[in-house]
């Protein structure tokens, strides 16, 4: 009784219709309806202002896409390219859309992260949906119900004027039997406009469902199992892949035996260059000839490993980057009473999703289709159609359901050999990395090394900073402190491109480079607190001028009930704040800390962010709590162990992850400061944790951690 | 070497002409099509692939055809009973005991099997149980919640 899932059920709509259309065909293809297309150009300008991303561009900018269509049902069909893993745009989303059409959630259908359906996007990352694509989005909502009351005028017989819409319908104000349905508007109709610049959005005191607590409204597909992943996936014919991997990065193959792989029972075996792969029509078939593929690699000796990454990262000289100078560093540097000259250090860390690195590819002479866990479908398409030798358009790539990215599924190398193998083999073919497979070709947010140099007058106030991080990136590096003397420069490449002398891959990893920065300041912070014998809170509100900071700090203390007394015995409290993706965050960490074993266990963590607009609370506050469960790992924890191109983490039995009982109470404040514009959600909460942890185990024991994570072992170095 | 192997799935009986030692979670995702219960790790590490064995929560990715001859499997699949929710499925939900959704199948499993175990677990052994359960969106809480949640609901019906 195999059950035969429908593959399209996330995005089910009737409309089938490929990219290659322009806007006359694409009508042509299509029912009625009202239609509201989005010029390419404008989704390149909102989510890459500043032109840094001009390789991933769209080849055609000046085309359209429909964004959004309304049947003659009245079912609404939003086009979007950005992929749902676990951050709820497919529900928030929708919110944005219902609130400026008036149309109930549940009439809305979103239809995701498919090159063949949905307008040209960036990728999903940077917190960036809601910020970035959400105002167009509304845009388009309000265009289309602009398009409906002109349409219910004349249907009606009254002024637009007079005309309200409500719940899916045009209604004369004040006199309820005279209305019309959407969908009756959009009968017979093939009505299309494009998203111009000037549109009225609601006014946020008019908004009903922005701001209103939903449900995921992919929940029930996902606690039934029916939720589809790229590797749920089946096709005719379709064989599953194993791949030969070197034992290390940088190897080189010098043998190769795979005649006992061949002579197995349904074994194809596929070698091209350097993609050597056994096919077989079972995922364990296809592992079990691997297991017999012989092949020698020769690694490159190398002494680099995670404890002396460090000196090489400061070694590597590489080019800095000034991101911002005040004053004269001499003279705050004179005007200190305690100066601190700081090293903060902090390892390489895993993406881990649970969800490993997955496609299925079926491809043909014309063109493919590849169904791929990843956060750029976009890139992801242009990438695959490179490998193909085919036409961007061509190549549809399909992201269902992602089973989580936090930056490392951007790039997404499975899609590639998948599409390789299926071309190759002739069949469609399904790639799932295998958990040691995903710890090694994981893109690992970068080690880094933070160098701060700060001074304090006798009256706690900051009179010197400056700031130098390297190979962590720029994010979060930025100075929020009222300093009058300050220097930040950031030095080699950060995650972006890769560089420097990391041995593997590194990227971005849930908010890049700000929980780096954001630890090394908030601990410096605190570090000079201590020396003017200032209660931590009390040394942050006397040295910020900045309003929002103000607001969340003294938020997150009144909800934790921060006194000047700290807790007594080796229970301590520590405080970070940041800001990232225009979110600002405090954050309250309670921990118990274990001086015979180092342990340290995090109790309570109470957060407060503005995050300005919140489309919704609900879903804000589980990215909040994931963010600081998530964060408890690179705090404590997490660390990737190697020697040379050796990757020592191979599963999650030395990796560790968060897990249940390491979880604290956890406590989210909204703190609404009348931001008008939404920020990110899905990271700034987990750019503090590591900062609060490393303070409120100060606070607790006197041990000052300079390196992340916190692991026990160092908790007793630096006890000692 | 392939046998006969039957077994029972969500209630309906199987009998398989393939070799005993291949994993279960294969088997399910492969040759039933039954694509609910997720890989993770494959090693026993994670949780992502846990399943009902005659009750009992077992880990599919480590577990051979062999060990699951003349037995029950029960899946993510076969929870709902005639089309409504179990009360854990409804509780995740409500609760947000979910992200990504990628964990979620082995999570409930392994609750469910707890709450087979212990109808009304305390915080403690909800923990205690729920510790090898691996969710990288860090959902932890709210699982917490919604499994006590379940607790009382399936308490309540008794
Ligand atoms: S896949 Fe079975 S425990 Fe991880
Ligand atoms: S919900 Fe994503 S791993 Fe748990």
């Amino acid at each position: 009784m195999s059950h035969e899932p429908d593959y399209l059920a996330l995005t089910f709509s009737d409309i089938e219709v490929l990219p290659m259309l322009d806007r006359r065909e694409f009508l042509k293809k299509v029912g009625s309806g009202i239609f509201v297309f989005v010029a390419l150009g404008d989704l390149v300008l909102a989510q890459d202002p500043d032109g840094r991303r001009q390789q991933f561009r769209p080849q055609a900018p000046d085309d359209f896409n429909a964004f959004l269509r309304i049947a003659e049902d009245g079912g609404v069909t939003c086009f979007l390219g950005k992929t749902e893993m676990g951050q709820g745009v497919y529900t928030s989303m929708a919110q944005l859309l219902a609130e400026e059409l008036d149309v109930q959630l549940d009439a809305i259908e979103m239809v995701m992260s498919d090159t063949g359906r949905c307008p040209w996007d960036l990728g999903t990352f940077g917190s960036m949906s809601i910020r970035y694509v959400g105002p167009t989005l509304r845009k388009a909502g309000a265009e289309a119900r602009a398009v409906l009351l002109e349409l219910g005028a004349k249907e009606l017989g009254a002024d637009a004027s007079k005309l309200e819409t409500v719940d899916g319908e045009v209604r004369v104000r004040d006199q309820p039997s005279r209305k019309v349905s959407y969908g009756a508007l959009a009968k017979g109709e093939q009505i299309q406009r494009v998203v111009a610049g000037e549109v009225t959005l609601k006014e946020a005191r008019d908004h009903k469902v922005i701001g209103r607590s939903e449900i995921a409204r992919d929940a029930v597909a996902k606690v039934t199992g029916q939720a589809i992943y790229a590797g749920d996936i089946r096709r005719p014919g379709m064989l599953y892949a194993r791949i030969l991997r070197p034992p290390a990065h940088g190897a080189r193959r010098t043998s190769l035996d795979t005649r006992a792989a061949a002579e197995m029972d349904g074994v194809r075996v596929i070698e091209d260059g350097d993609l050597v792969a056994v096919l077989h029509a079972t995922p364990d078939g296809a592992a079990a000839a691997l297991g017999r593929v012989r092949a020698d690699f020769e690694v490159p000796e190398s002494d680099l490993d995670d404890q002396n990454i460090f000196e090489a990262l400061l070694a590597d000289n590489a080019r800095g980057r000034g991101l911002a100078k005040a004053g004269d560093l001499k003279v705050g540097e004179e005007a200190a009473a305690h100066f601190f000259d700081s090293t903060f250090l902090d390892g390489y860390v895993a993406h881990a999703p649970m969800e490993t690195h997955t496609a299925v590819a079926e491809v043909g002479a014309e063109s493919a289709t590849i169904w791929a866990s990843t956060q750029t479908p976009f890139m992801v398409r242009d990438a695959v159609a490179r490998v193909l030798k085919m036409e961007a358009p061509k190549v549809r790539i399909i992201a269902p359901f992602v089973g989580g990215g936090f930056g490392g599924k951007g790039r997404s190398p499975q899609a590639d050999e998948a599409a390789r193998l299926a071309q190759l083999a002739g069949v469609p073919v399904h790639v799932e990395w295998t958990r040691e497979e995903e710890f090694f070709y994981d893109t690992f947010r970068p080690a880094a090394v933070v160098k701060l140099r700060s001074g304090v007058d006798a009256r706690g106030r900051m009179t010197a900073w400056e700031f130098d991080v390297y190979h962590a990136g720029t994010r979060g590096a930025g100075q929020f402190y009222d300093v009058p003397h300050h220097a930040t420069t950031s030095y080699g490449s950060g995650w972006r491109g890769g560089g420097g002398p990391h041995p593997f891959g590194v990227g971005a990893w849930r908010a890049p480079a700000n929980n780096t920065n954001t630890f090394a300041r908030e601990s410096q912070i605190e570090m000079m607190a201590a020396a003017v014998k200032t209660d931590p809170l009390e040394f942050r509100l006397r040295n910020l001028k900045d309003k929002r900071m103000i607001a969340v700090l003294t938020a997150a203390a009144e909800r934790y009930g921060w006194t000047a007394q700290s807790p007594a015995g080796s229970r301590g409290r520590g405080i970070a704040c940041g800001i990232d993706a225009g979110t600002y965050v405090a954050m309250i960490a309670e921990v118990d800390v274990d001086k015979n074993s180092g342990q340290v266990q995090v109790r309570r963590v109470v957060c407060a962010q503005d995050m300005g607009l919140v489309v919704n609370p609900r879903g804000a506050r589980m990215q909040a709590e994931g963010c600081i469960t998530m964060g408890l790992g690179y705090a404590l924890s997490e660390d990737v162990r190697f020697n040379g191109g050796r990757i020592h983490e191979r599963n999650f039995d030395t990796y560790i992850l968060p897990r249940f009982s390491s979880v604290p109470e956890i406590e989210i404040d909204l703190v609404d400061t009348g931001v008008p514009e939404a920020n990110g959600g899905g990271e700034p909460a987990i750019v503090t944790v590591g900062g609060a942890i490393g303070n409120a185990i100060y606070d607790a024991v006197g041990a000052r951690l300079m390196q992340m994570p916190m692991t026990p072992a160092r908790v007793l170095d630096a006890l000692a | 070497m392939k046998r006969l192997l039957r077994f029972t799935v969500n209630g309906h009986s199987h009998a398989l002409d393939t070799s005993a030692d291949r994993p279960l979670l294969a088997v399910l995702r492969t040759d039933l099509g039954m694509t609910g219960t997720k890989y993770g790790c494959g090693q026993g590490l994670c949780g992502s692939c846990t399943v009902l064995v005659d009750g009992k929560a077992r880990r599919s990715c480590s577990l051979t055809l062999a060990t699951v001859e003349g037995k029950d499997v029960t899946t993510i699949e076969g929870l709902a009973a005639g089309g409504v929710l179990h009360p854990l499925q409804r509780a995740f939900a409500q609760e947000g005991g979910l992200q990504c959704g990628f964990c979620t199948p082995g999570m409930i499993m392994n609750a469910a099997a707890l709450l087979l175990d212990k109808p009304s677990p305390s915080h403690d052994e909800i923990i205690q149980r729920m510790e090898g359960n691996l969710c990288r969106c860090g959902t932890h809480v709210r699982i917490v919640r919604a499994i006590e949640k379940a607790a009382t609901a399936v308490e309540g019906t008794r």
